[in-house]
Parts: structure tokens; C-alpha cells; sequence
């Protein structure tokens, strides 16, 4: 389970003086389901993700992930956690299969299980054809189930993704969205951000729509449509965080 | 900390870095192979340039009213010399490296002689030039052993001892071992050598395993991990150890090798001189095992604070470029305090031993020739471990910032 309560984030600029991505923040998403940050580029997805990945820490609030917090126990919180992300890459110079066994050991798992993890994810997600090839030869797809299989060898309740479909071809980004509905399957907590509402649509059960670093609504993408009395999730959006179109 | 955790990340770099086929470039390659064979090929090219000057006689002019034929009898008698004629461009010669040397006797030079004074003659030659230094050797040895001849000469007419002009001789005998006098004659360059050496190896990997990973978006990945971010630190700073230490002792053991090897190849005519300073000619000069052994003991902090502050200084960086930027004025001060201790007549004292770098220098120094000051090896050592110990705090105190780890 993900509990964040009032989580703030401020950062300082010596042009803009204190920055606040992240105001006020506080949601509930419970196993076996997928909740979907939807927000614009600088809304501060991103940012708060990062907190609770722990790669960040706090200004103020917190939030506890499987049971631990994310101020007093980020490794713990770590070890319950798969993030990923448009900017988690690969070891270029490792095989897939040592990247993996990397996260394996890191995750202090012992080697005889950590093999037959790999072979599982293998299987799963059809890698044996390039499980030893090196990473800095794969195409785009096979970056994303290398990292895929990377997030999952410590078999994390929680799954967190940071618009991880960025930049990808329909094909990928599908193979994706389908392996984000199976770690809802599986009973994971999933926490996912994008700025497509498409996807929200086809993935979430609860959307959090952030704008300026603050939690401006959530609900269901139905129930969002219908307090709005928008047509679609898109107008919806817009009409809740009152943006105006660019000239 | 968990060493489990230090020795997988340090199992991973090592790995990685194994791969990177500018790393091995850099740390395997030119330190074993490039260095010998640029050690041989200059050691060729400049004993092939110097024995060819040798073997060549040298070409001298004598400028004479005339007066000389003896003596000038005497300079075409001698096979290390050819004479050729008298010109008034001569000095112009010289200059287009025609003419080694020419040579000025005086007005009525052998009349002089015999009636006892003591006319001057001048050398003129190409200051600086290889083959008119030799001209000038020989003609001022052909000039040495007519000056003895004549005052010998001088002396037996009057019926007077030639001890009367030479008392007595002088002649120098070395009494130092050999390791001691080839500690002395390489201790200035060998800490150099070795500071840089130890410097230059942990660059590469200090960048590539800081500011290339965030560059490449693998920092973030790592840190998603449940590492503690002091194991990740200490696992990375580790691997940068290695290759300080690694570049540096693999090209210590190339140079000398091939010096060794270059020295009974070439004949040891770049080596020479300290090869005679050591044991006489021939010999190439050896160094005290304990002091080579006491150099490397007090190498390890130093290469301990290089790594660790290289390695906070590229963190600052987003980009391996970016993190080049930063470190190539590093280089400027590792190097002053290194070449200062190199200089003779600089001395280790209390206050230049509290010195970083510089005070390793002068140590390695002082031990590569013998001297063991146990007070001063105490202060060094216990300073730079300091030193180390505080870049390398620092170090984990960076890698604990958010702002120089997520720098945009």
C-alpha cells in the first residue's frame, strides 16, 4: 500500500528563489490497484515519485510504502519498491542477464534464486533470445523489458512508474500498458504518471491530477468525467486544473 | 555500511569498466605496451643520433698568419680531426653547420712558445650544437696534451721535476652502495612519476563512474536500489583506487622493464650516467627494495585522497565533459607540488611534511636514497591519511545531496 500524506517538496533556485513542485500532496492507493498521476510537463510528477522512490527526500509530510516510511526507512522502502522510468537506463556495457543479476544481489538475494528469477522473467517477457547480448546494442524494446525484469527480481509489492512510455513506439508502449495491468493481476500497488489520457482511461482505477505541485482532484476517470460534465478525460483535465490553451 | 553491498558494486565497476575499451586503453594498454616501445624508439632514435655524431669526424678550420707549421703538422696528424682550408666565410660556416669548429692561433703561436709566454687560443664553435661540441672536445684535448707536452718540455730544460707544476693527483672513488647512489640519481623523478602515474589512472574512472552515469541515466537506476548511498560511494571510490593504483604500478613495472631492457640493448647510452654514478660503466643503478617498498606504503593515502577528490569534483558534473572541465586544473595542482619536490635543495622539514603531495615527494625521495627520518615518515603518513580520510567524507557527503546528484 502507498500512504503519502502531506507530501512537499521545495527546491531552491537562485533565479526563482524556493520552488514548491510538490505542495500539500496526499493520496491512498491500495493493493491490486493502479493510480494514475495525471499532470502536464513541470506539474511535478516526476518530482513526487522521486520522493517516494526515496531517490528525494521530503521538505515536509511523508508517506509510507509496504509499511515503512519513506523519511525513516528508505532502503527499506526501496527493497518493497519497482521504479521505473523514462530516465532509469541501462548498464550499457553489462548483458541483460548481469543487469539483472545486479539488481539481484543488490536486493540481497542469494545467486542459486536470483538464476531462477531470470529465467521466470525470461519466460515471461521473451527475452532468452537477448538475455546475454550486451545492453548497448538493443532496440528500444528490449531496453524496456531489460528494465521491466530489472524492476521485478526482487519481486516488489510496489510498482512505480514515471511515464514510462515516453518516447516509445505503439508497440512497445502497448507491451507496457499490458505489463502494468499484470502487476495489478499479481496484486501490486501501482503508482503510474503520464500526461496522456488515453491512458489513463485504459489503465487507472483512481487519477490524481496535479497542477503547479498541488493535488487538484481525484476520482475514478469516469467519475472525473461526470463531476466535470466533460465529454472525455482530456476536457475533463483542463477543466479542473483551469488551464488555458497556449496562442 | 554493508560490505556485501561495497564488493557488489565494486564487482560491477570492475566488470564495466573491464569492458570499456577506453578504460583498458588507458589503464592496460598504454602503460604496458606504449610506454616500452616509446622508451625503446626514443632510446634508438637518440643513440642512433648520438653514435652517428661520434663516428663522424669533425670538420675544423685553423686560423693561423702562418707562423705554426708544427702545430699545424701536428692538427693534420690527428685522425679525430679533418682540417680544411682557411676560408673568410668561416664563421658562416659554422652557423650552416659546414664546419664543426675553427680555431684561432695566435700571431707567431710556436715562436710564443718557445720563448715562454702564454698566448691564448679561442675556439670558435656552435653553442649548443651536438657535432660541434664534440669538434670542440677534440681540439681542446689536442690543445690539453700540447700544453702538458710544452710546459713538460719547459720544465726539463730547467732541469726541473714535473711534479713541480703537479704535486699531486686527485682521483674520485665511490664508497655508497649502488642502490643507495641509483636511489639518489632517480629518487627526484621516481615519487614524480609516481604521483602523476597515480593521478592520471584514477581520472577515467573517477568521471566515468560519477558524471558518465548520470550522463547516461544509470545513476538514477542504481539509486533505486536499497543500497545505502555510503555502499554505493565506497564500492565506486574503490574501483577508482584499483585503477589508480593499478595504472600506476603496471607502468612502473613497464618503464622499468623496458628501461632495464633499453639499457643492455642500447648499451645503456641513455642511462649512463647514472649508470656510472652507480657502479661504474656499464651498470644500470639499482634502487633499495625497502625503499621501493616504503614509497609504495606511502603512495596508498595519496592515491586514496586522488581518487576521492576526483571523484567529488566529477559529481558536480552532469556531463563527462562537463566533469573534464573540472578536473583538468586539478592536474596543475598535483604537478607544482610534485616537480617543487623534485627540486635539489629542498629539504623535508616539520612544516613542508604537513605539505599534500609535495611532502610525498620529498619522503620517497629521502628513502628511495636511504635516508629513513621515522618522525617525518610518522607525520606524512598519519597527515595524508587525514587528508584521505576527510576527501573521502566529503565524497559521501556529495553523493548525499540532492542538488549535486540530480543537478539539472
Amino acid at each position: 500500500m502507498i500512504e503519502a500524506r502531506h507530501l512537499t517538496k521545495t527546491f531552491r533556485d537562485k533565479k526563482r528563489g524556493e520552488i514548491r513542485a510538490v505542495d500539500d500532496v496526499s493520496f491512498r492507493v491500495q493493493p491490486g490497484q493502479i493510480y494514475g498521476l495525471l499532470g502536464a510537463n513541470g506539474a511535478g510528477k516526476t518530482t513526487t515519485l522521486r520522493v517516494l522512490a526515496t531517490l528525494l527526500q521530503p521538505t515536509g509530510g511523508t508517506a509510507v510504502i509496504a509499511g515503512h516510511d519513506i523519511v525513516r526507512e528508505p532502503e527499506k522502502v526501496r527493497a518493497n519498491v519497482g521504479f521505473l522510468a523514462a530516465s532509469t537506463a541501462l548498464y550499457g556495457r553489462l548483458t541483460a542477464r548481469e543487469m539483472i543479476a545486479y539488481f539481484g544481489r543488490l536486493n540481497r538475494l542469494p545467486e542459486a534464486e536470483i538464476r531462477v528469477r531470470i529465467k521466470r522473467l525470461a519466460d515471461e517477457l521473451d527475452m532468452h533470445e537477448f538475455l546475454d547480448r550486451r545492453c548497448e546494442k538493443f532496440s528500444t524494446g528490449m531496453k524496456q523489458k531489460t528494465s521491466i525484469a530489472r524492476t521485478l527480481i526482487h519481486d516488489p509489492a510496489v510498482m512505480i512508474f514515471d511515464e514510462p512510455t515516453l518516447g516509445l513506439d505503439v508497440m512497445t508502449a502497448r507491451a507496457i500498458v499490458r505489463f502494468v495491468r499484470d502487476c495489478r493481476t499479481r496484486g501490486k500497488t501501482v503508482i503510474y504518471s503520464t500526461h496522456l489520457m488515453g491512458e489513463v482511461e485504459k489503465l487507472c482505477d483512481i487519477v490524481g491530477i496535479i497542477h503547479d505541485g498541488r493535488l487538484h482532484a481525484e476520482g475514478s476517470p469516469a467519475a472525473l468525467i461526470a463531476r466535470t460534465g466533460e465529454a472525455d478525460m482530456e476536457d475533463a483535465f483542463v477543466q479542473i486544473v483551469g488551464a488555458k490553451e497556449p496562442a | 555500511m554493508n560490505w556485501h553491498s561495497i564488493a557488489t558494486v565494486y564487482a560491477k565497476e570492475l566488470k564495466d569498466l573491464l569492458r570499456d575499451k577506453r578504460t583498458v586503453r588507458s589503464m592496460i594498454i598504454i602503460p604496458t605496451l606504449v610506454m616500452p616501445a616509446l622508451t625503446f624508439g626514443i632510446g634508438k632514435i637518440a643513440a642512433g643520433v648520438f653514435s652517428k655524431a661520434r663516428a663522424e669526424t669533425p670538420v675544423v678550420m685553423v686560423l693561423s698568419d702562418g707562423a705554426s707549421p708544427g702545430v699545424m703538422a701536428q692538427l693534420e696528424q690527428d685522425k679525430k680531426l679533418r682540417l680544411v682550408p682557411a676560408r673568410d666565410d668561416w664563421k658562416q660556416q659554422i652557423s650552416d653547420k659546414k664546419l664543426r669548429a675553427a680555431v684561432q692561433l695566435p700571431e707567431n703561436f710556436e715562436a710564443g712558445l718557445k720563448a715562454g709566454a702564454a698566448p691564448a687560443v679561442t675556439i670558435y664553435h656552435y653553442e649548443g650544437e651536438l657535432k660541434s661540441g664534440f669538434a670542440v672536445n677534440e681540439l681542446e684535448a689536442f690543445f690539453r696534451d700540447l700544453s702538458a707536452r710544452t710546459a713538460r718540455a719547459r720544465l726539463a730544460e730547467h732541469g726541473l721535476p714535473e711534479t713541480l707544476v703537479r704535486p699531486f693527483e686527485t682521483r674520485r672513488e665511490n664508497v655508497a652502495a649502488p642502490e643507495k647512489v641509483g636511489g639518489n640519481a632517480l629518487g627526484g623523478i621516481v615519487p614524480y612519476m609516481i604521483i602523476i602515474l597515480c593521478f592520471m589512472g584514477a581520472v577515467y574512472p573517477a568521471l566515468d563512474l560519477t558524471a558518465g552515469e548520470k550522463e547516461r541515466g544509470t545513476m538514477e537506476t542504481l539509486l533505486c536500489s536499497p543500497v545505502a548511498r555510503v555502499d554505493i560511494v565506497l564500492g565506486k571510490f574503490l574501483m577508482v583506487l584499483t585503477s589508480s593504483l593499478a595504472a600506476m604500478v603496471l607502468s612502473l613495472i613497464s618503464m622499468s622493464v623496458s628501461a632495464v631492457a633499453a639499457g643492455s640493448v642500447l648499451g645503456g647510452a641513455r642511462m649512463a650516467g647514472a649508470a656510472r654514478a652507480a657502479a661504474g660503466a656499464g651498470a644500470l643503478p639499482t634502487i633499495d627494495p625497502a625503499g621501493v617498498l616504503g614509497v609504495l606504503a606511502m603512495v596508498l593515502p595519496v592515491a586514496v585522497l586522488f581518487s576521492a577528490a576526483i571523484f567529488t569534483v566529477a559529481l558536480f558534473a552532469k556531463s563527462f565533459k562537463e566533469a573534464q572541465t573540472y578536473v583538468q586544473p586539478m592536474v596543475f595542482i598535483v604537478i607544482l607540488p610534485a616537480v617543487i619536490g623534485m627540486l635539489p635543495g629542498i629539504d623535508l622539514n616539520a612544516r613542508l611534511a604537513l605539505v599534500p603531495i609535495l611532502n610525498l615527494s620529498l619522503v620517497c625521495k629521502e628513502m628511495l636514497s636511504g635516508v629513513w627520518h621515522w618522525n617525518y615518515i610518522a607525520l606524512i603518513f598519519g597527515s595524508t591519511c587525514v587528508y584521505a580520510a576527510a576527501a573521502l567524507a566529503l565524497a559521501v557527503r556529495m553523493f548525499n545531496r540532492e542538488d549535486v546528484l540530480f543537478r539539472v
